[in-house]
Order: structure tokens, then C-alpha cells, then sequence
């Protein structure tokens, strides 16, 4: 494979649901220990995005390579097991689990013992349930849950639910760590929190992709934006440049079709509100 | 207060099978949130297979404590097979067919599997090979043998043993997963076709072991045995609260009680207008009451809509 210098590239993916067209031929591709912000309108592919290189959904088109190798159709577990790993839109975590058997699952994939060792426990099973456990609670110290390790994930706070689903990705010793919106809903304190832990998840040496909504931390946080609009990639940059692109105002504020056609002094013809200083004019509140 | 007694014993005897088999639909329920009608079937070819390799032991010579246990586990793998089958060519082609696809399957392959007994087996009645001694033993003046002894006992001892499966091993805990959420278990890295058909073969195998002992205490085994006692089973779990292990347990275990304390008293108490061959009336009765006044059952948590 030519393509090891990135540790994801995607090439022209699609994905039709019937005759709507979620995803058109996007492609993009990120490096390692980076962190990738993705972001769009309502409805603009993000999620379907990430349920296909998750393996969630088959693209419909295209491909993508994952730290070497290619990957059209696969399970799952498999592409976990090749490392990715995600977090949900709307938390999924096994809410009758506890918090630390939460995290234990996510060892799952990197762990061997099967019905046999389950049913005969032997030695080498309680070793890894040793080995397994001890993780999951570094992984509870790691993102910064106090409560003990016993509580029911429901029990847990909306914040500490958020965390206990990244501690979850992470026992799978991902590579690229997907997570779609985690500070939704999150208050100003902890977003700043999971920034500062998204970034020691970085020095760790993890890739990170971002779908998120609140734009202040992705300016903050990504080295590089893509925006994507009804399925197709309109931009891709630094934070800076991103954010000033016509298109991308375009797609957030509604603009006139011909103000970006025409190259027109996209940004002063973006004033739909007389008397506003055009230099706001810049997508920071979606 | 002999008579008392003596239905206490026999309902926790019987009981203890109903709840075997009613833990093999409430794991699959869980799972899969399919009720599993074929499986009182399996419970039955468990039984069929346990009497066949038992005779064919003995016809050669096998001393009874060994052929004993060759047998169960020869029961138990057939029926993890078949369970395994069953969910292979039958159910996983339908799992995302609207829910009543798989239903009528299962229905569909519980008439399968009791046309397929009868023409392996016949229709007549095969008994259960004599082993051990069941000296009956007294206690305040009601009767318990050794083989019901040796039915509570195993049927506690394997129930406990799942309990710890469940809640103890890395199997258990995927098996866990899956059931609350199959697309994150997934992502997790749980090869859920794996932990689905591990679970089908549990509730097999647990199906095999109660086939043997209720022919084993009745002395006997049919082609049609299945079909009766997987209702009941059912309506075992559904007491308990279908998708809830301990809730599957104490359902089997409550439906035991209820059946055998109701044949017990049914003649004194209508006059004698109805005999103890009402017995089997009970767990309608029960599954009716449970269904429309506590329909999530007694352990199960409000009743969640799944897909």
C-alpha cells in the first residue's frame, strides 16, 4: 500500500439510501496524531460519514484505507479491531452495565478467551480478567470519573457518561478515535475539560476525528476542518481558513446562490442584516 | 399439612426444570428479543437423544454411572448443534425482517422438529432406562426420591453456574452487551453472530439437561412432550419477566408451586367437580393474570419496545 503516511484516506465514497444520496463522492484523508474536525449543517452526512468507516453502513461507492489497508465492505468488529473506535451522537453505553464493565467490553477485541475459558475459568482466563479489569480502571482514572467504578453507568451524569464512553473507545486501543459530538449538551466547564482530555489523547499519540457542533472548540482544538454540506465536502483547511470560506458561511447562513458563483465579495454580500459588521459574519454559532 | 408438603416438593422439583427451560427463551429474548417457540422442541429431542444413546450404552455394557453422564453430555451436543442450526437457517436470515417473520418461523420450525422426532422415534411412548436404586426417602410423611433429590440439587447447581457465567466472564459480559445495544457491542469489537449462536447453544444445552430429567422423573419421553412444557416454560419466563435471568429462575420455580399446590387442592376445594387432571389449567391461568395485570412480569423492568 502507497498510502502509510496517512493513517486514513478515503477516495470518492458514496452512500444511497434509496434514491437520496447521503454521501457524494468525498474524499478525504487524515494523518496521524492529528486532530480532525468535521463539521456541517444539519443533516449534512456527518454521522452517515462515520458509520461508514466504522463499518456500521457499506458505502455505495468508493473506498477507504485504513493504516495500510483497504476496506470497502467490513464488519464491525473487524474495523474495531483494526482501530478505530467511536463514541455516539446520543450516548450508547450498556446502561446496565457498571461504569468499569462498560470500559471491560471495550477490552473485548483485544482479548482471546472464548466459552471454553469462560466455562473452565482457568488460569489463563483469571489472568486476563485480571489484566482487563485493572485496565478498565485506569481508563475510569484516565478521563476523570470518580464515582466508584461500581456505579451503573445510568447512574452516572450526563458529563461522566460522555467521558465513560470515550474511557469505553479507548480500552480498545484505537488508533483513530472517532467521536461524534461529545460535548453536546455539555456545559462551558465541561467542554473545557474534555478539550484539555481530547488533547492528552492526542500527546498520547492517537488520532482524533471530531464531529462537532460547537464551533468555538473546534477552532480551538482541530489542526485541520472539513465541512461537509447535503453529502459533499464544500471545504478543508486550517480552522482560519475554513471559517471564512464563502461556501461554508453559504452553507450555514443560506446565501444568495450567485454570491458565491460569482466571486463577488462573498463577505460583504453576505449581509442579509443591515447594519451588522460584516467582519461577524463568520460561522461561529451553529 | 402431609399433603401440603408433599405438592411444596414436587412443585420446587418440577419447577426447577420449568426454570432450565425457560432461561433458554428469556437468554434468546434478551438477545434477539425473539421468543423461541421451537424451543420446548429441543427439550424434547434432549430427552429423545438422552434415552437413546442411554439404551444403546447399556445394550453394550457400559456400567450406568458412566454411561449416565456420556449420555447427558451426548443430549447436550446434540442439542447445541441443533440449536445452532436453528438460529443459523432459520432465525439470522430474518434478523432484520419485521418481528413477526421470526415468529412465525419459530413456530414453523417447532412443527419441523416434532414431525422430524416422530419419524425418528414414532409415535409411541420410550421409557426411561431403570439406573439407580430411587429409594424413596420421607420426610415429615411427605415422599422425595432420589432422582427429584438429584434434580433440584443439578438444576440449582447449573443455574448458579450460569449466574457466574453471565456476571463474571468476558463471555458473559459481551452477552450482556449485546443484549442492551448490538451496533455498540460491535463497535466494541464483540462478534455479535458469535455471541448469539453461543448464546442459542446454552440454552440448548440447558434444554438437554432438563429433557433428561423430566423423563427421567416421569420415566418417560414422546414426540408431542415438547410442545406442553414449552408453553409452560414460557409462561414461566413471562412471570418472571421475559429477558431477566433471576426473573426466569424464580418463574419457573413460582409456576412449579402454583401447579402442583393447585392439582393438590383443586378437588377439595371445587367439591370435587375438577380433578388433579386440571393440573395444567394453572399456568394458563397464571400466564393470563401475569399478561394483563403485570404484563413486564414480576423481576422485568418496564417492558421496552424492541426492534
Amino acid at each position: 500500500m502507497t498510502n502509510t503516511a496517512h493513517l486514513l484516506q478515503l477516495s470518492s465514497i458514496g452512500k444511497q439510501f434509496g434514491g437520496l444520496s447521503a454521501l457524494s463522492d468525498v474524499s478525504l484523508h487524515i494523518q496521524h496524531r492529528e486532530i480532525y474536525g468535521l463539521i456541517g449543517p444539519n443533516g449534512a452526512g456527518k454521522t452517515t460519514l462515520f458509520n461508514v468507516i466504522t463499518g456500521l453502513y457499506q458505502p455505495s461507492a468508493g473506498e477507504f484505507q485504513f493504516d495500510g489497508k483497504s476496506y470497502q465492505t467490513c464488519k464491525p468488529h473487524v474495523l474495531a479491531k483494526a482501530g478505530i473506535a467511536r463514541t455516539f451522537q446520543n450516548i450508547r453505553l450498556f446502561a446496565n452495565l457498571t461504569a468499569l464493565e462498560n470500559v471491560m467490553i471495550g477490552r473485548h477485541v483485544r482479548t482471546r478467551a472464548g466459552v471454553f475459558g469462560a466455562l473452565l475459568h482457568d488460569r489463563t482466563t483469571r489472568n486476563e480478567e485480571r489484566a482487563i479489569t485493572e485496565r478498565a480502571r485506569e481508563l475510569l482514572y484516565y478521563v476523570g470519573i470518580e464515582k466508584p467504578a461500581r456505579t451503573l453507568a445510568k447512574h452516572l451524569s450526563y458529563g461522566e457518561q460522555r467521558r465513560l464512553e470515550i474511557a469505553r473507545a479507548l480500552a480498545t486501543d484505537p488508533l483513530l478515535l472517532a467521536l461524534d459530538e461529545p460535548a453536546a449538551g455539555m456545559n462551558a466547564t465541561e467542554t473545557a475539560s474534555l478539550k484539555t482530555l481530547l488533547q492528552t489523547i492526542r500527546n498520547s499519540g492517537i488520532t482524533v476525528l471530531l464531529i462537532e457542533h460547537d464551533v468555538k472548540l473546534i477552532m480551538g482544538l482541530c489542526d485541520r476542518v472539513a465541512v461537509l454540506d447535503y453529502g459533499k465536502k464544500i471545504a478543508e483547511g486550517v480552522p482560519e481558513e475554513v471559517r471564512k470560506d464563502p461556501a461554508v458561511i453559504a452553507a450555514y447562513l443560506g446565501a444568495e446562490p450567485e454570491a458565491h458563483t460569482s466571486g463577488f465579495a462573498p463577505l460583504a454580500s453576505l449581509s442579509p442584516l443591515a447594519g451588522e459588521d460584516p467582519g461577524e459574519r463568520v460561522v461561529d454559532n451553529v | 399439612m402431609e399433603i401440603f408438603l408433599q405438592q411444596i416438593i414436587n412443585g420446587l422439583v418440577q419447577g426447577s426444570v420449568y426454570a432450565l427451560v425457560a432461561l433458554g427463551y428469556t437468554m434468546v429474548y434478551g438477545i434477539l428479543g425473539l421468543i423461541n417457540f421451537a424451543h420446548g422442541e429441543i427439550v424434547m429431542i434432549g430427552a429423545m437423544l438422552a434415552i437413546s444413546s442411554l439404551t444403546a450404552l447399556l445394550g453394550i455394557g457400559t456400567p450406568p454411572l458412566l454411561a449416565l453422564p456420556l449420555s447427558i453430555g451426548l443430549a447436550m451436543l446434540g442439542c447445541m448443534a441443533l440449536g445452532y442450526s436453528i438460529e443459523r437457517i432459520a432465525y439470522r436470515p430474518l434478523r432484520h425482517a419485521p418481528r413477526l417473520a421470526p415468529l412465525i418461523t419459530a413456530i414453523g420450525v417447532s412443527i419441523v422438529l416434532q414431525n422430524l422426532a416422530m419419524m425418528i422415534w414414532g409415535r409411541e411412548y420410550h421409557s426411561f432406562p431403570q439406573l439407580i436404586a430411587n429409594d424413596p426417602h420421607n420426610i415429615g410423611g411427605a415422599i422425595i426420591n432420589d432422582i427429584q433429590i438429584i434434580i433440584f440439587v443439578l438444576a440449582l447447581a447449573i443455574m448458579a453456574g450460569l449466574m457466574l457465567l453471565v456476571h463474571r466472564t468476558r463471555l458473559g459480559r459481551a452477552m450482556r452487551a449485546v443484549a442492551e445495544n448490538q451496533h455498540a457491542a460491535q463497535l466494541m469489537g464483540v462478534d455479535i453472530n458469535r455471541v448469539i449462536s453461543v448464546t442459542f447453544m446454552l440454552g440448548s444445552a440447558l434444554a438437554a439437561v432438563a429433557g433428561m430429567m423430566i423423563s427421567a422423573n416421569y420415566g418417560l419421553a414422546h414426540y408431542y412432550m415438547g410442545f406442553l412444557l414449552g408453553l409452560k416454560a414460557f409462561t414461566a419466563a413471562v412471570l418472571g419477566g421475559i429477558g431477566n435471568l433471576r426473573g426466569a429462575m424464580l418463574g419457573g420455580l413460582l409456576l412449579g408451586l402454583i401447579e402442583s399446590l393447585g392439582a393438590g387442592y383443586i378437588g377439595a376445594l371445587s367439591g370435587g367437580v375438577f380433578g388433579s387432571n386440571y393440573q395444567d389449567v394453572f399456568a394458563f391461568f397464571v400466564l393470563i393474570a401475569v399478561l394483563v395485570f403485570r404484563p413486564s412480569g414480576l423481576l422485568g423492568e418496564k417492558l421496552a419496545e424492541r426492534a
